[in-house]
């Protein structure tokens, strides 16, 4: 008997102390700036377009082949009359996010620093009704990128 | 009156085959066994395994090292840090790495961070497979919650770190790493604490738990135990203590042992282990230096020489071993992983075999499988 009372004593204890649950669709926890949800293109805002070349470093080094990148001449180039030193630039890109296992490696393979972890809570919040609605493309990667509210974090 | 011969009539029974599983809340995953049982005892086990194979050794071959971390994880999702740590280290060791002493003492950290973790999933689910429904489990839930935040702050990610690099890790500690510990740890002790009031002593439990399962060393020792579930029969092998790796060497802990082998002794060597994790990472903590994290220089794709290497660290559920086999290049030609798990599993039926069916049940519970590290 001794040790059921001691164990109901133990359950009792616990009503005198705070509540840990979080409320979790109604409050989101804060997320640590090095978060890794899943892989974002970043926008250069300097000269107006994606810092990626299309350079299909990140693809390769990608362990589920879940990435795929087309890159074209940039028409924005000097050369072309324009403004940007990347002769090359970003045609298309899909990321499956069905398949990325957010490793991190195409952050860390890629010299540009054009691609980077989304760290905030829309990254994780992504259920879809089809499959299909999870591969994303070039458009959906760059728009949260545009609208700043990634959290700065480069891991050196 | 007639008086009528009592009838004696000899009825023809027959076994029963119960499956369990692979869908079952209290396989811990997808295991299947068919149990043969005679009224409430169990005659026979057949286990079924494979249901979570996903082929991660072979997946590890077509990759390049770095690429292999991120299946390791995911072999082991309960301790993923001491998976990847396997993992590297073969890595280093055939390469011919020097890890330095910061990432060795910070990985010695996580690891017993994650030990802590593991532990306590175990004590919950242990709580519900003997019938103490959800207390055990949520208790276990709030500490680990704790333990995983302090993991998402430092790696980024809650289960899957791929944090481990061949050579040290992949990026510093955030700068209050040592205050947060220390909060987590706090929590882990009330939580140990609560445990121990909420079950060891807790005669429903014992009466549910002593004296099931027992194994005798000598026969944990044939099936190739290992961990909490070999410790507490009585055999004193803890890989930290026999063969130190990392710094193990140089902090002071007690190897846990049990004396009946049964299943609350496993519940008690676990619960013990947490208490000594907890000294480990207060150790650690103490002697954490500064300094580098990564060796100076490090390729920028790792290569090794051909070679073969068995690295073996304690895992939670017992020796997690990794044997690599490389020809040159900068993928393995061969990776084995030897689990815990699969071991310390062929000792289930030899432990059930003569027990009612619900002690099946947390005799399967004991044994802390993860079907993951099983199937691979
Ligand atoms: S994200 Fe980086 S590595 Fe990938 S294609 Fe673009 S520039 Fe190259
Ligand atoms: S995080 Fe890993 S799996 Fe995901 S896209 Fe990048 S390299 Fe591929």
């Amino acid at each position: 008997m001794k040790g059921l009372a001691k164990s109901l004593m133990t359950t009792l204890s616990v009503f005198a102390r705070k509540p840990v649950t979080r409320d979790y669709p109604n409050y989101h926890k804060p997320i640590p700036e090095r978060d890794r949800a899943f892989p974002l293109l970043l926008w250069d805002f300097e000269i107006d377009e994606p810092f990626c070349t299309g350079c299909h470093a990140c693809e390769r080094a990608c362990p589920v082949e879940c990435m795929t990148v087309l890159m074209k001449d940039n028409p924005n180039h000097r050369s072309q009359g324009g403004d940007s030193s990347r002769r090359k630039i970003i045609d298309k890109f899909w990321i499956d996010y069905a398949r990325c296992m957010r490793c991190n490696i195409c952050v860390e393979v890629c010299n540009f620093d054009a691609i980077a972890m989304n760290n905030t809570w829309q990254g994780h919040e992504l259920s879809v009704h089809d499959r299909s609605d999870l591969v994303m493309d070039l458009p959906q990667l760059l728009a949260q990128s545009k609208t700043g509210n990634l959290k700065e974090w480069v891991a050196d | 009156m007639v008086v009528r011969p009592e009838i004696e009539r000899e009825f023809e029974t027959q076994d029963l085959l119960l499956n369990v599983g692979p869908q079952h809340p209290s396989t811990h995953g997808v295991f299947r066994m068919v149990m043969e049982i005679d009224g409430e005892l169990v005659k026979d086990v057949v286990p079924y395994i494979g249901y979570l194979h996903r082929g991660a050794e072979k997946l590890c071959e077509t990759m390049d090292y770095r690429q292999g971390i991120g299946f390791m994880d995911r072999t082991e999702y309960l301790a993923a840090f001491n998976a990847e740590l396997s993992y590297v280290m073969a890595v280093e060791e055939l390469a011919g790495l020097e890890v330095p002493d910061r990432a060795q003492w910070l990985r010695m950290i996580l690891c017993e961070m994650n030990r802590i973790a593991s532990h306590l999933m175990f004590m919950g689910a242990f709580g519900i497979d003997v019938g103490v429904f959800g207390t055990p489990f949520i208790y276990a839930w709030r500490e680990r919650e704790a333990i995983f935040d302090l993991f998402e702050e430092v790696s980024g990610d809650r289960m899957m770190y791929a944090y481990f690099r061949p050579g040290g890790l992949a990026w510093e500690v955030p700068v209050n790493f040592t205050e947060r510990v220390r909060e987590v740890l706090k929590a882990v002790n009330q939580g140990i604490k609560d445990f121990d009031g909420l079950l060891t002593e807790n005669e429903v439990f014992i009466a549910r738990t002593r004296g099931v399962g027992a194994i005798s060393a000598a026969d944990a020792i044939d099936f190739g135990m290992s961990g909490p579930s070999l410790r507490a029969s009585g055999v004193p092998l803890d890989i930290r203590r026999t063969e130190p790796y990392l710094k193990y060497a140089e902090v002071d802990f007690d190897v846990v042992v049990g004396q009946n082998g049964d299943v609350y002794d496993r519940y008690l060597c676990r619960l013990q282990e947490l208490r000594e994790s907890v000294r480990i990472v207060e150790q650690c903590l103490e002697k954490l230096p500064d300094g580098p994290i990564m060796p100076e220089k490090m390729p920028r794709m790792l290569r090794t020489p051909p070679g073969e290497v068995y690295i073996r660290t304690e895992a939670p559920r017992g020796e997690y071993g990794i044997y690599l086999v490389s020809e040159g290049g900068n993928r393995p030609y061969r990776l084995k992983v030897r689990s815990a798990c699969l071991s310390n599993l062929q000792a289930l039926k030899h432990m059930s075999v003569g027990q009612y069916v619900a002690d099946a049940i947390i005799v399967l519970g004991s044994i802390d499988i993860v079907l993951s590290e099983v199937d691979r």
